[in-house]
């Protein structure tokens, strides 16, 4: 459309009325989504008086850092970030290996019940995780790691769904290529690390991208399996900050910008490996 | 691979069901110690935290359990319970009318938004980037930034609508308005997630059929509702169902929005099975109520699926 409309030489006004339109409609919904985001930069930039004033400020009536000096004094947030990288790196790395080995099995490989079994890992995607926290809970205590790490990065590696994404590009590679190896006499796991997983680097990218994505702001499980404030992954931290302060918005604001700023980052980097994994996926 | 980020999963799935046809099940491996060394693992991992634990919660359902010790079966007492107890029918109603708030909202907007922004606009990247922004904050980001909003006395939203010469709603104290402040909070991230997933939709959709339409004499609207819509039926199917979902597991907005009041005005299901479960430490009531849960999206899926049958095959 937009090639079309550029060879044209010179537009009816009627249709530069149209695209005026839609700019302003475009920019409108744009600054609807953005105020909420805006709000939270302001406010952790205003001093604290500024909330409690009656009156609209686009601004803070003055510019101040306060809320974060006073953040990082009172609390161990950089400790707190290094747990969310650390619990969030370690989860995915484990979930994206064991996601692409399976994933590869499924696709590529035939062993007794492979249907079945693929069927059943598939089924767990409809398992809410409120169904089944409980006993999750209760195993991580009888397995002696409740309160650790472990807690939280062995039940997240637990995804069917990468299984399913993974399965799904990796059966579009032909066969023919594996079996031109197989004759050369590459064995199975050279055939997979040398063929498979370099013809895999967009979908390894896109695993990576949203099941580091899912870790870092996962909350409802690491409430329930760590205990200790040292341990805290930074959503968590945000629930226990947002009880702390009370109505102290300038420190809450502060802690949810500072939590949120790694995976802005990371989104506006590699845009559109994310956009392409939540369109051909839906996680969030 | 631009190509199969259209309809998501569906497409992928019918080009996945094409490889295993004919002569290639021949040329496969057959080691079956490699295939179950690969699989293994993360089969494995998936039967130990996801699948036990559901019979696990099927079982402490039958029982009285708390945090710790011993437990003691009790029949159906769980569910007798659930079923007489106020909170619960308050939590189920809450819950749907949460899912029926947001997800047309939500999907009807991203749609409009989607074919809006599919179309040539100065700086349409800056505009699209903007709106999917939210879809990567956590839930309790999103929950925060919504409490900053709504606050009922300090709160942006009543101060934006009070320089416009409006007294903003009660937001906390009265239960239908904290109710709409959640939606209007789940929508203001989801929107942005519907809109991604209709653009790469609508690459899908032939652009000669809007030019026959036009030749036909179809105006904007028109081409809308007549080709726009029917073509992207299965994104739109698609998303429902995520979307469904979703809301009948929304857990972080609540916890940290509004707790589940004023009184029980926004305690949804999946909040009041996490209450009991583990600030109550009432475990087995609490897996019961879970357990509810799993049956309602496993129902709600079931009869998606016979809806739907063939349209988006492996959608969800």
């Amino acid at each position: 459309m937009a090639a079309r409309d550029g060879v044209r030489p010179s537009r009816p006004p009627r249709v530069r009325l149209g695209l005026l339109a839609r700019t302003v409609v475009a920019a409108l919904a744009a600054l609807v989504v953005f105020v909420p985001m805006y709000s939270m930069v302001v406010i952790a930039f205003s001093p604290r008086r500024d909330v409690f004033d009656r009156e609209l400020r686009l601004l803070p009536s003055s510019w101040t850092t306060e809320n974060f000096r006073e953040l990082f004094a009172d609390y161990p947030v950089w400790l707190w970030m290094g747990n969310s990288f650390t619990v969030a790196a370690l989860t995915t790395v484990l979930t994206v290996a064991l996601n692409l080995s399976a994933g590869y099995a499924f696709a590529k490989t035939r062993f007794r019940g492979d249907t079945l079994v693929f069927l059943l890992l598939l089924s767990t995607l409809m398992i809410p995780l409120q169904a089944v926290v409980i006993p999750q809970f209760r195993l991580v205590s009888e397995l002696g790691i409740y309160g650790t790490f472990w807690a939280v990065i062995l039940p997240g590696a637990a995804s069917a769904f990468g299984i399913f994404l993974a399965r799904q590009f990796m059966t579009a590679i032909p066969d023919e290529l594996l079996e031109a190896a197989r004759i050369d006499g590459a064995g199975e796991l050279a055939i997979f690390f040398r063929i498979v997983l370099p013809l895999c680097r967009p979908l390894i990218a896109v695993l990576t991208l949203l099941t580091f994505m899912y870790h870092w702001n996962d909350f409802l499980w690491p409430l329930i399996a760590l205990k200790e404030r040292e341990l805290y992954r930074l959503p968590v931290a945000l629930g226990f900050l947002n009880g702390q302060y009370e109505t102290n918005y300038g420190g809450v604001m502060a802690a949810t910008l500072v939590s949120s700023i790694p995976m802005v980052v990371l989104f506006l980097l590699f845009q559109r490996s994310f956009v392409a994994g939540f369109a051909r996926s839906g996680i969030r | 691979m631009a190509s199969e980020v259209g309809v998501g999963a569906a497409r992928v799935a019918r080009r996945g069901g094409t490889g295993t046809g004919r002569t290639r099940r021949t040329r496969r491996s057959r080691s079956t110690a490699f295939s179950w060394a690969m699989a293994g693992p993360n089969t494995a991992v998936v039967a130990l935290f996801l699948l036990l634990p559901l019979g696990w919660a099927v079982w402490l359902s039958f029982r009285d359990a708390g945090t710790f010790g011993p437990t003691r079966f009790t029949g159906l007492e769980n569910y007798r319970r659930m079923f007489s107890d106020e909170v619960f029918w308050q939590a189920v109603v809450n819950t749907a009318v949460f899912t029926l708030a947001t997800v047309p909202t939500s999907i009807l907007l991203g749609l409009g938004l989607a074919v809006l922004l599919d179309s040539a606009l100065p700086a349409q990247r800056v505009w699209r980037t903007v709106i999917y922004l939210p879809i990567v904050l956590s839930g309790l980001a999103t929950a925060l930034i919504g409490s900053l909003l709504f606050e009922q006395s300090i709160g942006i939203v009543n101060k934006l609508l009070a320089a416009v010469g409006v007294t903003g709603p009660d937001w906390q104290t009265d239960g239908a308005w904290a109710m709409a402040s959640l939606v209007l909070v789940t929508v203001w991230v989801r929107v942005g997630f519907s809109m991604v997933i209709y653009l790469a939709g609508l690459q899908d959709v032939p652009r000669d059929l809007y030019e026959a339409a036009r030749l036909d004499g179809a105006g904007a609207w028109q081409q809308f509702r007549q080709v726009t819509v029917p073509l992207v039926r299965p994104t739109t199917f698609f998303l429902v169902v995520l979307n469904v979902i979703y809301s009948f597991q929304v857990f972080d907005l609540v916890y940290a929005m509004t707790n589940g009041g004023p009184g029980f005005a926004t305690t949804t299901l999946p909040f009041f099975a996490y209450q009991y479960g583990f600030e109550q430490r009432q475990q087995g009531y609490g897996s019961a109520i879970g357990l509810v849960l799993f049956l309602v999206v496993l129902a709600f899926t079931a009869l998606q699926w016979r809806g739907q049958r063939g349209a988006v095959q492996g959608g969800a």
